[in-house]
């Protein structure tokens, strides 16, 4: 743990998106699996994500960064084509 | 370089008119709005080049001059009384996130009962918020402390307060030496200060302290305040260069060959002179000590001004209701405790809510410390001019 | 102008690994409104949920220079930096240029902070208020605020012998900022980005204050599967309780059409907050539906 004398001065946090060190994985209890067979490209779990946690690649295609996923399931809910399917994590 | 008759108010404006200040927002108060009228003349008038906001209150005021000082303009506001306290929680903000705002309080009661005259019972109630506290005694000082505030905090990264009396000096002219404003400039450059808030930096401030890194971020408030007394000497020294005027952390008055002495803040020392003038006259050995530097509180200064005092009087303009002494007493007694000697403290109120502090007041005063100088033995504190 | 999804920009400015709950449609919002804002934006927030779950020390999700002050001042912060950018650009002290940007929740913006809202609108500093309104203090644990929905539970209006749930109606946010004679106001959802997006990049680019208030559909707070948040946001535009609209320069027009209105019985079936109440109360927000449809124009209820 950093000393008073260590930390950035007046309560600054000076790397921008670090957040991405905390594990939010930990909470999922549901984990989405995408069938890129069915996924039709519409982007719409992309744009709906509360967290980031879908990748839009440069070709269009998709992908789930479960790194990222608190597995809240909104991507399957607005998948049209039923694309992806919400499957419990193991151990849990 | 000019003489001239300004209040202390307009004093307060002229300064920050010649630190070339970028914004100013402010609310008016009585009796702080002179100034900010004055100011916003300036910059009607295209005398001063800044951006003026008519805030809804002094909440935003201090709000906004967070915002603005951390996005690298200087910057500057002015309140008194319930406006300073309206600010209370954002006083703190603006320290924690080192912000580098001057602030002029005009020193008035706070209610209830609502009263508009002076009293230091405003700023007293915000000692502990992170600023930087300095006590004027005259308009030349309100003005030389202005200009050195925003020196003192772009230096540190800690905001000032200049606290100047309520009508007695914010309202009554004074001749002061008013300087050319380029050796204004030279003393304070009108530079842009580090912009925190740069998307090219991308900063994130203003966080969630969580138990395990709060106290050291709190911590860092008091190794800055602590390493402010160096460039408060070093800029007052600076000062003195450039202006030919120096101010110590405390102002004394025949206090070399001093056997009894009176600590006050504020314009009342003037009063205070007149009777240690007299009292010296009838051959008592009697000084006067006045703290301009507040916080932080100039403890070493004080203790080798009391070598040789046989019993001192400390006389509070502001109530700790239920303490054990009020606020100016609590701190000379807790700076004594660290002196070799004991020194019998008497403690005295006076002058609160605009209750003016007579001559006689003060030969009272002083005749009370002599007595305590002789029989070792203070009173509990003394009221001074209630009507029983 | 967006105009479909595959125009939107990739750019996130909103880093994952932030706290807020699963299934909480402000993260939505919010990588919606900086994707819009193009990154170069100081962004202000409120304490609030949205806060304290992106800023906790020493992590941050902000990819945008981000300040928060305290709970009622956002605004009053906003119009500081916009005031100090305007000064140091003006004085030749700065070549920088960006947007101001205010993101609070509703507890900041109609209750405590409402002051300073009013006089940063009032003054006219460019900038762009975006309240998110999760209708009512999520942070604190579910407390009502006056942006709380008529009959809706939460700690502090529950329903009880003597009570219905919240006794009050909402307050009309849009109609107050745009009683400030500001140029732009709109409402938004995230269930419906391109509007959003669309209405962010309007309130940045208008010279003077913009006002956003988007619907943020709380799972916690409102009681429903985290699952759920982006249709229970489409539900509250197509029962017309939530009328996707904008207030540009004084003419007001809707900006998503609802030919055939849902029920609003529809909505409230989906929310633990409207379990309890009655056919009174369903009809009294049916009533509230209705008359947002004669406003705005939407179209008639589906049979």
């Amino acid at each position: 743990m950093k000393s008073w004398k260590e930390l950035p001065i007046g309560a600054m946090i000076i790397e921008p998106g670090n957040s991405i060190e905390y594990n939010v994985a930990q909470w999922r209890v549901f984990r989405p699996v995408l069938d890129k067979n069915k996924c039709t490209k519409c982007g719409l779990c992309w744009i709906f994500c509360p967290e980031g946690a879908i990748v839009r690649n440069e070709d269009e295609s998709y992908e789930v960064n479960l790194s990222f996923c608190k597995g809240c399931g909104i991507c399957q809910r607005s998948c049209n084509v039923k694309a992806i399917t919400m499957i419990k994590e193991e151990g849990l | 370089m000019k003489r001239v008759a300004l209040s202390g108010n307009y004093a307060v404006a002229y300064a920050v008119k010649m630190a070339d200040v970028d914004v100013i927002a402010a609310y008016p108060i009585t009796p702080q709005t002179p100034i900010v009228e004055k100011l916003s003349e300036f910059v009607a008038d295209g005398l001063l080049d800044a951006e003026y906001i008519n805030v809804e209150s002094e909440h935003s005021a201090l709000s906004a001059c967070i915002g603005s000082s951390l996005t690298g303009a200087r910057t500057f506001t002015a309140t008194s009384s319930q406006g300073l306290a309206y600010m209370h929680e954002v006083l703190f903000m603006a320290s924690s996130l080192r912000t580098s705002i001057v602030m002029a309080n005009v020193n008035r009661a706070l209610s209830h009962p609502l009263n508009i005259w002076n009293d230091h019972s405003d700023a007293m109630a915000e000692r502990d918020v992170g600023w930087i506290q300095f006590w004027v005694n005259s308009v030349q000082e309100a003005f030389d402390a202005t200009i050195q505030a925003f020196k003192i905090a772009e230096e540190v990264l800690l905001p000032v307060m200049i606290n100047l009396d309520g009508f007695i000096l914010s309202h009554i002219n004074e001749v002061l030496i008013l300087p050319d404003e380029e050796l204004v400039r030279e003393f304070i450059p009108s530079k842009p200060l580090f912009n925190r808030l740069s998307p090219k930096l991308a900063y994130t401030i203003g966080v969630v302290g969580p138990p395990e890194y709060y106290y050291e971020m709190r911590y860092q408030i008091i190794d800055a305040i602590e390493r402010s007394r160096k460039n408060i000497n070093e800029v007052n020294r600076e000062f003195g260069e450039l202006f030919g005027r120096t101010y110590g952390n405390i102002s004394t008055y025949m206090m070399e060959d001093a056997d009894y002495a009176l600590i006050t803040m504020g314009a009342v020392s003037s009063t205070a002179k007149i009777v240690v003038d007299s009292l010296r006259k009838e051959g008592e050995k009697v000084g006067l000590i006045s703290i301009r530097c507040f916080r932080p509180f100039p403890k070493n200064d004080i203790i080798e001004v009391f070598e040789d005092v046989k019993s001192i009087g400390v006389l509070d303009r502001a109530l700790t209701p239920g303490g054990i002494g009020h606020p100016l007493f609590t701190e000379i007694v807790t700076t004594l405790y660290d002196s070799s000697k004991i020194i019998p403290v008497q403690s005295f109120v006076g002058g609160l809510g605009g209750r003016d502090i007579t001559i006689d007041d003060f030969k009272q005063m002083y005749k009370i410390i002599k007595d305590v100088g002789l029989s070792g033995r203070r009173k509990p504190c003394i009221y001074i001019g209630l009507r029983e | 102008m967006f105009k479909t999804i595959k125009d939107l920009p990739r750019d996130e400015y909103l880093a994952p690994g932030h706290r807020l709950c699963a299934g909480c449609t402000v993260g939505t919002a919010v990588r919606q409104i900086l994707k819009a804002s193009g990154g170069n934006v100081v962004v202000v927030t409120a304490t609030s949920c949205l806060e304290v779950s992106t800023s906790y020390f020493p992590q941050t999700a902000w990819r945008v220079p981000w300040i928060h002050l305290g709970f009622e001042n956002s605004a009053a912060v906003a119009a500081g930096i916009e005031s100090a950018l305007k000064a140091l650009r003006k004085k030749g002290k700065s070549n920088e240029d960006f947007h101001v940007m205010v993101i609070s929740g509703d507890g900041g913006t109609f209750d405590i902070g409402i002051q300073a809202l009013s006089g940063a609108l009032e003054r006219g500093h460019d900038l762009l208020y975006i309240c998110y309104d999760n209708e009512a203090y999520m942070n604190t644990g579910i407390q009502r605020s006056s942006a709380t929905p008529y009959a809706a539970a939460t700690t502090t209006s529950p329903p009880g012998a003597r009570s219905i749930g919240q006794r009050t109606h909402k307050k009309d946010l849009v109609g107050i900022a745009i009683a400030h004679g500001i140029p732009y106001a709109a409402t938004a959802c995230p269930s419906y980005p391109i509007d959003l997006m669309n209405k962010v990049r309007k309130g940045l680019d208008v010279e003077g204050p913009s006002l956003l208030h988007v619907l943020t559909p709380c799972t916690t707070g409102w009681r429903f599967d985290p699952s759920l948040g982006i249709e229970i946001g489409r539900l509250a535009v197509l029962t017309g309780l939530w009328p996707l609209y904008e207030v540009d320069r004084g003419v007001t027009r809707l900006t998503v059409q609802v030919p055939k209105r849902e029920p609003v019985r529809k909505y409230l079936e989906l929310q633990g907050r409207f379990k309890h109440i009655s056919e009174n109360e369903i009809n009294k927000i049916q009533e509230i539906a209705d008359k947002n449809a004669e406003k705005f124009g939407l179209g008639p209820i589906k049979e």
